[in-house]
């Protein structure tokens, strides 16, 4: 893990972020929200977490990045009009950044180097998902169902 | 010379400020949703950053909780954008400043 | 054959049972299609009778049970079966045959009504449970069947729904045999808790055969006695005798059906079938359970046989005469005659059908009539009907030799004349003889002969379809002695399983010499007493009765059914009344006085709270209310409804508590 490889991606995922968060159209703003999501997952790479890479890309990519285009073609006629910032909203987030800043240059014991990792395999993280973890991840399962069949009744037609 | 937990957490710390700027300062419901999802985002890395520099040896746990959270994000979008459907549908705006039903 | 039909008893009621759902489903214009389907279902339980009438004729002591089990409780199980023996045998053939020719009289009897439909399925419903009743080899089955007898006999007398009078019978009805199937009911209960089975026969371990009844011991003669309560109640014997008459408010059919050939007969059979019960024990023939049998049986006959002498309904008449004629039976049971009894309940079967039947016949005639007193000379305009109903009138009162009734009653009469205990039901039996020869006679000679009175204008014979079945039950009713005769008792054989051989010399016994005299005797009284009945004799007028007019006080007593209605009315009826008044009184004054008296006291501690809450409690919450109010238009006015401002004050709020944590720190 080269330092100039991580300033580059840092630079880029940020930039990419900044971008989705301010342009002025929707539409690429969408595509800026992805590019940014990629420039994470090169991050999470970087931490030897691939699996959850992957999954980022796939997720988000794939699906998160896809729906939020789905929406703003259906919710079209609305796109079009510009209607500014709300600069209170600027002021505090530039405010949380600051503070937040100062608190992680202030914490001393953050200043460490990473120590040798063993690889974190996909057969480990199955095992353990399937193992120590599997009344979450059948929790989580039932959340998706749930979370999926409700949106599907939100969005339904509803009956005249 | 390689980053440091520092260099991670700052950059974390500025997507979760810039997730927080769309979420704030955008009036349009799919930017509120993006600055909430680049915010967890930052949180997600997070979680995987400080999972790679604790102490050897450990348990998957941030990797895991990452997964968890990705998963649970997605949920969430799903939601939250069915939900913007039904608003627009209802109201013919998505502008987060005309939906002021619950004033008090 | 005869092993196809052993293993398929259930068929026997089932086709009945089948042929009602399915008339029930039919439309109520369909009047031909539903009759002839409910005779047809009728002559398929004939046919299926006889075959299996076979092998029991072919085997002396012929018994086949099939058992299967209901269901499983725990380690026991509820068994229910049926039985075939000479017994079932012979009565299937006889409701059966009876039965299909009270179908074929109800086609032209209910001709006009317009629930026609709806009659037909209610008979072949009676039919088809009839038929189970009598193959039941379960007494659970048995009283299952027995029940749904009495549902159909409740459906059936209050047929006429819109007479008040038909559904107070019905009720009546429904509700006197109720409570002897109570006693039914317990007696069933306390068999089954100690033999372990309600099978009647099951390989040895039946509560009929020797093994179960050797765990009853003592309490074998209650349950007789439990059991035979119900069938006091089934068959109109003296306590519960009243809903029998009442329940001539249904069609004539339905009479001759239910109220004279076979259901009223039911309660006999049932004490036939757990003869067993009656006489575990027995010294010398004797137990108590049957010594009240026949007490019951003596009273019972004689109290309506005297009753029907006063009564001026024709069909009321034949129904006391069933009364006294079951009574008969029972005495008959009582004493030791089964065969007799079921002899006799055959016969009577026949001939009290051919009896309704002929009512039913002289009513259609007379437009409705039921009042014999409007009626006379009547053998002018319908002679088919005034032959068979005289041949019916002669095998009810037992004119001896042609008759299958006299030889049956001889026989009975022979029973109770060897009776040990006593000798006074013989001799109070000779005064039922008596009786029911006069009564039938005074009838006849009302009905049928005399100058034509009020109702007999445009009377008519029947038609075809009426006076078939009455043919019909007549040549049962006659040729039936052939089996009954003592030279060649077959039918006596048939059921005790003792064989006997023709002998032409016993027909002639000192038995049927007293029968002769009995039977004259009541006749000729009869013809004496009532020869001017009708018209004005003296200074009696036409209307009155010539007992009445003889003998008013008796005649009133007698007229009025002993006053046993009213008796009830008084006791029982007036018992349950006051019971439901006091409970009424209790409810409204005692317990709804406590009620009402912890309400007080809840209303009182209500005004005192009150008062403690307006003063107290209410002006200080009021003054909190309005400072509460004051701070919720406050707190409402930072509620703007925009998600943003929201959540930049969620951002404000964990900024702060970031910068003080790192301040902290």
């Amino acid at each position: 893990m080269s330092n100039a490889a991580f300033v580059i991606i840092a630079i880029f995922t940020l930039a990419a972020a900044l971008a989705a968060a301010t342009l002025r159209k929707l539409m690429h703003a969408a595509l800026s929200f992805a590019v940014a999501l990629v420039g994470l997952a090169a991050l999470f790479f970087l931490l030897g977490a691939e699996f959850v890479g992957l999954a980022l890309v796939f997720i988000y990519i794939g699906a998160v990045a896809v729906l939020i285009v789905f929406t703003i073609l259906l919710t079209r006629r609305d796109v079009g009009k510009d209607r500014g910032f709300n600069w209170a909203g600027v002021l505090i987030a530039l405010a949380v950044f600051c503070g937040l800043t100062w608190s992680i240059l202030k914490t001393q014991s953050l200043s460490i180097v990473a120590p040798h990792i063993r690889a974190l395999t996909v057969k480990r993280i199955g095992e353990a998902l399937m193992t120590g973890y599997v009344w979450p991840l059948q929790c989580v399962g039932l959340l998706l169902t749930a979370a999926l069949i409700g949106a599907l009744i939100l969005v339904m037609e509803e009956k005249r | 010379m390689t980053p440091t937990l520092q260099a991670f957490v700052l950059v974390s710390g500025a997507l979760f400020s810039i997730g927080l700027l769309a979420a704030l300062s955008r009036r349009h419901a799919i930017f509120i949703l993006i600055g909430i999802e680049l915010m967890l985002a930052a949180a997600n890395l997070n979680f995987i950053a400080f999972w790679h520099f604790a102490p050897q040896p450990h348990q998957p746990t941030g990797v895991m909780f990452a997964i968890f959270s990705i998963a649970i994000s997605a949920a969430e979008a799903a939601i939250g954008l069915a939900m913007v459907i039904a608003v627009y549908r209802h109201y013919h705006t998505t502008n987060v400043d005309q939906l002021d039903q619950l004033k008090g | 054959m005869s092993a196809w039909i052993l293993d398929r008893l259930w068929l026997i009621p089932a086709v009945p049972f089948a042929a009602s759902l399915i008339v029930l489903s039919l439309p109520n214009a369909w009047r031909r299609r539903a009759a002839a389907l409910a005779a047809t279902g009728q002559v398929a339980a004939l046919a299926l009778s006889v075959v299996a009438f076979l092998p029991t004729v072919q085997t002396h002591g012929f018994r086949a049970a099939q058992n299967f089990t209901w269901f499983t409780f725990g380690d026991n199980a509820l068994q229910l079966g049926f039985v075939l023996d000479p017994l079932a045998a012979a009565m299937l053939l006889m409701i059966s045959l009876v039965g299909l020719c009270i179908f074929v009289f109800s086609i032209g009897y209910m001709a006009d009504d317009k629930n026609f439909v709806r009659f037909f399925a209610y008979l072949s419903f009676f039919s088809g449970a009839m038929l189970g009743v009598v193959i039941a080899n379960s007494l659970l089955l048995l009283f299952i069947f027995w029940e749904l007898v009495g549902l159909a006999s409740y459906l059936l007398i209050g047929f006429w729904i819109e007479r008040p009078s038909a559904s107070a019978a019905a009720k009546k009805a429904f509700i006197t045999t109720r409570i002897g199937d109570m006693g039914f009911f317990l007696g069933m209960l306390w068999l089954y808790n100690r033999s372990g089975t309600l099978l009647f026969y099951d390989g040895g371990k039946g509560c009929l055969e020797s093994a179960g009844l050797a765990m009853l011991g003592a309490s074998a003669t209650f349950i007789a006695l439990l059991i035979f309560f119900g069938a006091v109640g089934k068959s109109g014997q003296f306590p519960l005798h009243v809903w029998l008459p009442d329940a001539m408010e249904g069609p004539t059919p339905v009479s001759a059906l239910i109220h004279a050939a076979t259901m009223v007969a039911a309660g006999v059979f049932l004490v036939a079938r757990v003869y067993p019960l009656f006489s575990l024990g027995a010294i010398n023939g004797v137990t108590s359970s049957l010594t009240v049998v026949v007490w019951i049986g003596v009273t019972t006959a004689l109290m309506a046989a005297l009753i029907a002498i006063a009564q001026a309904d024709i069909k009321r008449i034949l129904a006391y005469s069933t009364v006294s004629q079951l009574g008969l039976m029972m005495v008959s049971l009582g004493v030791g005659g089964v065969a007799a009894g079921i002899m006799h309940l055959i016969a009577h079967g026949f001939f009290k059908a051919l009896l309704f039947l002929g009512s039913g016949s002289v009513i259609h005639g007379c437009h409705g009539e039921q009042d014999i007193r409007k009626m006379g000379g009547l053998r002018r305009f319908m002679p088919v009907t005034f032959v068979t109903y005289a041949i019916g009138m002669m095998a009810l009162s037992g004119v001896p030799l042609f008759f299958s009734g006299g030889w049956t009653k001889e026989e009975i009469l022979h029973a109770v004349g060897h009776w040990p205990p006593s000798h006074a039901p013989y001799y109070l039996m000779f005064a039922g003889v008596v009786l029911t020869a006069l009564y039938m006679t005074r009838q006849i000679i009302y009905v049928f002969f005399g100058d034509p009175r009020a109702s007999v204008d445009h009377s008519h014979e029947s038609p075809r379809v009426m006076t078939r079945p009455l043919i019909a039950l007549a040549l049962g009713a006659i040729l039936l002695s052939v089996v009954l005769t003592p030279a060649w008792p077959w039918l006596h054989e048939y059921l005790t399983g003792e064989p006997v051989h023709f002998e032409i010399g016993r027909l002639i016994q000192p038995a049927l010499f007293v029968s002769l005299v009995l039977v004259s005797a009541g006749i000729g009284v009869g013809l004496w007493m009532y020869r001017k009945a009708g018209v004005q004799a003296g200074d009696r007028p036409a209307q009155i009765d010539p007992l009445e007019y003889a003998q008013p006080a008796l005649f009133r007593f007698l007229a009025n059914k002993m006053w046993i209605d009213e008796l009830y009315y008084r006791t029982v009826i007036a018992f349950s009344w006051m019971a439901a008044r006091l409970s009424d009184w209790l409810d409204r004054y005692f317990w709804d006085g406590l009620v009402r008296g912890f309400g007080a006291i809840g209303q009182v501690f209500a005004m005192f709270t009150t008062g403690v809450d307006e003063r107290g409690i209410n002006a200080g919450v009021d003054e909190t209310t309005v400072g509460a109010r004051g701070l919720g238009r406050l707190m409402s006015a930072a509620h703007s409804g925009q998600i943003q401002i929201y959540l930049g004050v969620v951002a404000i709020g964990m900024l702060a508590l970031l910068l003080l944590y790192a301040w902290l720190v």
